[in-house]
């Protein structure tokens, strides 16, 4: 990493007004779709939940669509801080990444707009119609262009966060593409590839954001442990590669139950079980990873990553464990999953952001700051083990019902302690989010202009 | 350069594995007709698998819908009651028996899919 910059500079300052933009806008969507989820999730407790805008057919997909937008302002706002210090130039272009910031603000507003007065698209996860994805697109290329004329000078010799970047950018763009196929015919017309497409596309698309928040993580994890080589040693290019590998083929274990081709399930399977080389690594250097110690100026930061570690790994072994065809032919299409997905997207994605968030302000936040960021992040880490169990719980309840043919309404009878807790629960969770994401929009905006 | 060669081969298995999938790795025999096309532009429109799931994919508030026409206890029957009337926790969006029928349709179709 250079450290050329100027930091004082007010070209620099520009760019890191606008890199913190990102970052504002990611934590307002985040307040906005725990705020959503939670009246989503209400549904489950009171059935008469009244019908109208904040109906869960309204409030599901705004919940969805608006933590889809929280990674992706997040993770761009960070990267666009990282680049310029990493090449050891300023951004290759401020106004480019105004104009990338105006258009997918305008791109949330318009498909939120949407939401609440009935124009979906009906894809499950991507429910804003599909004229938006071209504006997606769009800002997509300014955000690779940008990135790609910063950090040439370093690409020949650049370390493995670098080439996550580059991966995750391009992983994007190919998988948003892909999940627009179903407009054509040839897609559209047969339900077994239009469903396993959009696995394909949704599976992989996570995989590029992980790549994106993991690369952001790395960098950091360099900076606060002073451990220089962290980058380039050749562990962290293999499980690159096998990071790589999943991406695009470990979508496959959703589609068990898809009559696709019976090699797609012996692939997905296959690909699935390499996760246990990553599960190893963690047991193995769990202790080790536990007793480094960090700078003290980035404590705060190294708590967060710390904790995604341990979602890290409760993730990693349901994944592994529902990957397994026996048990997913009864676990998939349950709650289950459902833990899975919040389980990263909470425990793993948002803390591993906000950690790189902390990051960057730590050094400029006042101690008071500090000790309530991190009473949000005990209530977050806490309550979202209760979210999780209960969740699993639900999905257990569900697959016992299903397998002994009871009628849908007897299972959701079966499931309501755990759907209860679940909601419970996420009260707290969204409190400890709803705490930490305005304690970073009152840290970023009284500390730079944005 | 071995990390580009790495790379590279990756990428041209992923292209030929995609190629793959959206042609014969998800050929079926069963074709759509109109009615069922209609039916599945219907189902986007309202957003059903906001609630309800085929093949596992959708939301979790309402059944999987997959075999709603051949599952014992539920049936075409069952399904178009849902359909005009709305139950305890789906909501009645007053629609008329055309596009019931059409929802229908696009079900029977995608039932009729569930054995490759």
């Amino acid at each position: 990493m250079s450290t050329a910059l100027n930091h004082d500079n007010p070209n620099t300052m520009k760019q890191k007004a606008i890199a913190n933009r990102f970052i504002v806008l990611g934590f307002a969507c985040l307040l906005l779709s725990i705020s959503f989820g939670l009246i989503a999730s209400f549904k489950y407790l009171i059935p008469n939940f009244p019908d109208d805008i904040l109906s869960f057919q309204h409030t599901r997909p705004l919940h969805v669509f608006l933590a889809v937008s929280w990674i992706f302002a997040a993770v761009t706002g960070i990267i666009y801080r990282y680049i310029p210090d990493i090449s050891g130039r300023p951004l290759y272009s401020v106004p480019l990444a105004k104009t990338h910031f105006s258009l997918q603000l305008a791109t949330i507003v318009i498909a939120v707009s949407g939401f609440f007065t009935g124009h979906f698209s009906g894809r499950e996860y991507l429910e804003f119609p599909p004229w938006i994805t071209v504006i997606i697109i769009l800002y997509w290329i300014m955000f690779v262009t940008n990135f790609v004329l910063t950090v040439k000078p370093v690409l020949k010799t650049a370390p493995v966060y670098v080439w996550m970047w580059c991966t995750g950018l391009l992983f994007f763009l190919i998988t948003i593409v892909e999940a627009n196929l179903w407009l054509l015919p040839h897609f559209n017309n047969n339900i077994v590839r239009d469903i396993t497409v959009q696995w394909k596309a949704n599976g992989s698309m996570v995989g590029a954001w992980n790549m994106l928040i993991y690369g952001s993580t790395m960098f950091a994890m360099q900076q606060i442990t002073g451990d220089s080589k962290m980058g380039y040693n050749k562990i962290s290019f293999a499980f690159y590669f096998l990071g790589l590998t999943n991406l695009m083929f470990n979508w496959g274990h959703h589609t068990y139950v898809v009559p696709a081709h019976p090699a797609v399930k012996q692939v997905a399977y296959i690909i699935s079980m390499t996760e246990l080389a990553f599960l190893a690594n963690i047991m193995l250097n769990w202790r080790a990873n536990f007793s480094k110690k960090p700078i003290e100026a980035y404590r705060l930061s190294f708590l967060f990553f710390r904790a995604a570690d341990i979602w890290v790994l409760l993730n990693l072994i349901l994944a592994i464990a529902i990957s397994i065809p026996y048990i997913n032919q009864y676990t998939h299409g349950t709650q289950i999953t459902v833990a899975h997905a919040m389980g990263a997207t909470i425990g793993i994605n948002s803390l591993l952001l906000m950690g790189s968030v902390t990051f960057l302000f730590e050094k400029q936040m006042k101690s008071k700051w500090n000790k309530t960021i991190l009473r949000g992040l005990r209530a977050i880490h806490v309550s979202l083990l209760f979210f999780w169990i209960s969740l699993i719980g639900a999905g257990v309840m569900r697959a016992v019902a299903l397998y002994q043919h009871y009628y849908f309404a007897q299972v959701s009878k079966r499931m309501l302690p755990f759907l209860q807790l679940f909601s419970m629960s996420g009260i707290f969770l969204a409190i400890g989010i709803g705490v930490v994401s305005y304690m970073f929009i009152k840290v970023i905006s009284s500390h730079i202009s944005i | 350069m071995k990390k580009v060669a790495t790379i590279s081969i990756l990428l041209v298995l992923y292209a030929a594995y995609s190629s793959w999938i959206y042609t014969s790795g998800t050929a079926i025999a069963a074709t759509m007709t109109t009615e069922a096309m209609r039916g599945k532009q219907l189902w986007q429109r309202l957003n059903c698998q906001t609630c309800h799931q085929l093949y596992g994919l959708g939301g979790y508030m309402g059944p999987d819908l997959t075999t709603v026409i051949t599952d014992k206890g539920r049936g075409a029957a069952y399904a178009r009651g849902m359909m005009l009337s709305g139950g305890r926790q789906m909501p009645n969006y007053h629609l008329s028996v055309q596009d019931a029928d059409m929802l229908l349709a696009y079900l029977s179709y995608v039932n009729g899919t569930q054995s490759r």
